[in-house]
């Protein structure tokens, strides 16, 4: 499995769907569209910012909120490799491995990383390095269920090699 | 070790004699859930599968409520895709703007879920279901192409918390009150990933509109699904609403539970929450003195028969107050026609409000009711999350049915039982 390698865009606890892509863009379901508009009620730099690659790095229970799987697909669209949050809802977490962006829990990761660090992450080992600080934690790797589904690179795949 | 009442269910579909807390399972489905936000996507990547067609056109609802009738050309476009695909596979259960109710609120009217299903749906709040004793939960739009695609689904079979809910409501206290009172006790993510199971002697004083709304709001406490035992009222709603046979599960006495919260509905008071989380409540009494400018009444929380009841008999002969928008959306074509043969939609417009056809509209901020920056709304909805519901400076009150009526006759957040 790949690996993830840049700047962090730095959140607090409780990112909610409605401000990953407000409902009043759900009238369309173009990745490229959503994208134009993701994290704008919350970070409205956001878009101008993301450069492919990017890392979103946020505190408790990201993701919460409505099952619009238009929110990972908005923040995966933006170019972001990786999510990394103490938490995630769980709606999100599923949407997000179903549609193959990779996203960790890890509590020290979250507390210790800031805005605008440099981070990688291994995805095999779990593994995020904060190459800012110098700084290693160790992330939930995933169980072999889900990894399946990852490296089939979504569930539509892992389906249709079943 | 004893098996909650959600994992007994789990296990059956799985085929298994046990499951327990964190074990991956594949199971069974009895119905697939889509609207017109959520389906074109999944319709989507339901194409890229290699199957031939749906599993079973008699066991998927689609179901457009969040922008119908259509707000926008775009959102017209999505409907129309959804409505083709039901045509192209037959599909028994596709609701559209004369038919269709608010999902969550159409499924049980229907008699489409009973006790013992289980249910996904590509909507957060299908764990409403749970009311009826079924295992129901939100996914997302791959989930439920799968689900459309095969009938199954996988999922981490949850642990949970027990809510042992005793005594008996006080006059103006509902559901709502309830589960906002749970929800300002344990967070917004004081259930994540976990089982919300209902038990105690006080259910019997909730009457099934009441568990609907309780069971809605499991996911604003994080929860993967909410679940209430099937006792003789919902035995009675189901034989009312569905011809289907229910199968009745129940926890074992040796479950194991995270945690145990015993709540005394008698004590409970009309419950507010506060921008921007549900957990942010106050009782009614410590609101203090908060001026608001819209009231909308609806959606799949709050929109049932007896909700408009509740609005009804305290709008009846009385006045808004000046300057005041008040929105009231009827759930579903049943509750609407109910209601109006009651009498409660003249008592609405009477009074000052609008009567609206069923509709998600306001509660996601899609149309029909947005707020400009700086307005605020009390709403019987279940979000108020920043921008929910227009400018990003707006403000969202979740609250009862009775509050939000209170609140309409005085302009500002106000107890049910001082203007009755
Ligand atoms: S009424 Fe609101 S919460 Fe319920 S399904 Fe519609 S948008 Fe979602």
């Amino acid at each position: 499995m790949k690996s993830a390698h840049g700047r962090v865009h730095k959140y607090g606890d409780n990112v909610d769907t409605d401000v990953i892509i407000p409902a009043r863009y759900l009238n369309t379901s173009d990745p490229k569209e959503l994208a134009e508009h993701c994290m704008e009620d919350i970070d409205k730099e956001f878009v101008s910012k993301a450069k492919e690659g990017d890392l979103i790095v946020a505190d408790k229970n990201f993701g919460c909120g409505s099952s619009r799987e238009h929110a990972p697909i908005a923040i995966k669209a933006s170019g972001i490799s990786c999510v990394i949050a103490e938490t995630f809802a769980r709606i999100f977490y599923r949407n997000s491995i179903n549609i193959g962006l990779p996203i960790i829990e890890c509590k020290e990761a979250a507390a210790g990383i800031s805005d605008g660090d440099e981070v990688s992450v291994d995805f095999d080992t779990g593994i995020i390095t904060n190459h800012t600080k110098g700084q290693t934690y160790q992330g939930q790797a995933f169980p072999e269920f889900m990894q399946r589904i990852i490296d089939s690179e979504g569930l539509v795949n892992y389906i249709n090699s079943r | 070790m004893g098996m909650t009442m959600t994992q007994k269910i789990l296990a059956a579909h799985a085929g298994l004699e046990a499951v327990a807390a964190g074990q991956l399972i594949e199971a069974d489905l009895d119905l697939v859930l889509g609207n017109d936000i959520t389906s074109p996507v999944a319709i989507h990547e339901m194409d890229k599968m290699k199957v031939d067609g749906v599993w079973d056109k008699d066991k998927i609802a689609l179901v457009m409520d969040h922008f119908v009738p259509n707000k926008d050309i775009k959102s017209a476009e999505h409907t129309k895709e959804v409505r083709e695909f039901a045509c192209r596979h037959c599909i028994s259960h596709y609701y559209d703007v004369g038919q269709m109710g608010i999902e969550h609120a159409l499924l049980p009217e229907k008699g489409l879920t009973v006790a013992g299903d289980v249910v996904i749906g590509a909507d957060s709040h299908t764990c409403t279901y749970g009311a009826l004793g079924a295992f129901s939960t939100g996914v997302g739009s791959t989930d439920m192409g799968a689900g459309m695609a095969t009938g199954k689904a996988w999922f981490k079979v949850p642990s949970a918390i027990k809510f042992i809910l005793t005594g008996k409501p006080q006059k103006y206290v509902s559901g709502k009150d309830v589960i906002l009172h749970i929800i300002g006790l344990i967070g917004v993510d004081g259930a994540l990933y976990k089982s919300m199971e209902f038990t105690g002697d006080g259910i019997k004083h909730l009457s099934m509109d009441d568990r609907f709304t309780i069971a809605n709001m499991a996911i604003e406490a994080g929860g993967k699904n909410g679940i209430f035992p099937v006792d003789e009222a919902c035995v009675e709603y189901m034989k009312a609403h569905s011809d289907r046979e229910y199968k009745v599960y129940e926890a074992d006495d040796d479950a194991e539970y995270d945690e145990e919260y015993t709540i005394d509905l008698s004590a409970l008071r009309p419950t507010v929450a506060f921008p921007h989380l549900p957990e942010n409540t106050k009782t009614i009494d410590d609101a203090g003195d908060v001026k608001i400018d819209q009231v909308v009444i609806g959606s799949c929380t709050n929109g049932r028969i007896s909700d408009l009841a509740a609005a009804a008999g305290i709008m009846e002969g009385k006045k808004v107050a000046e300057g005041i928008r008040v929105i009231v959306i009827p759930a579903t074509q049943t509750v609407y026609l109910e209601a109006m043969e009651k009498g409660y939609l003249k008592t609405f417009v009477e009074a000052g409000a609008i009567v609206s056809t069923p509709t998600c509209g306001p509660c996601l901020g899609g149309y029909m009711g947005i707020l400009a920056a700086g307005e605020s709304c009390v709403s019987t909805t279940n979000r108020n999350f920043v921008g929910r519901m227009g400018h990003v400076d707006s403000k969202i009150y979740l609250a009862s049915p009775a509050v939000a009526a209170a609140s309409a006759l005085t302009g500002k957040l106000t107890d049910p039982g001082k203007v009755a």
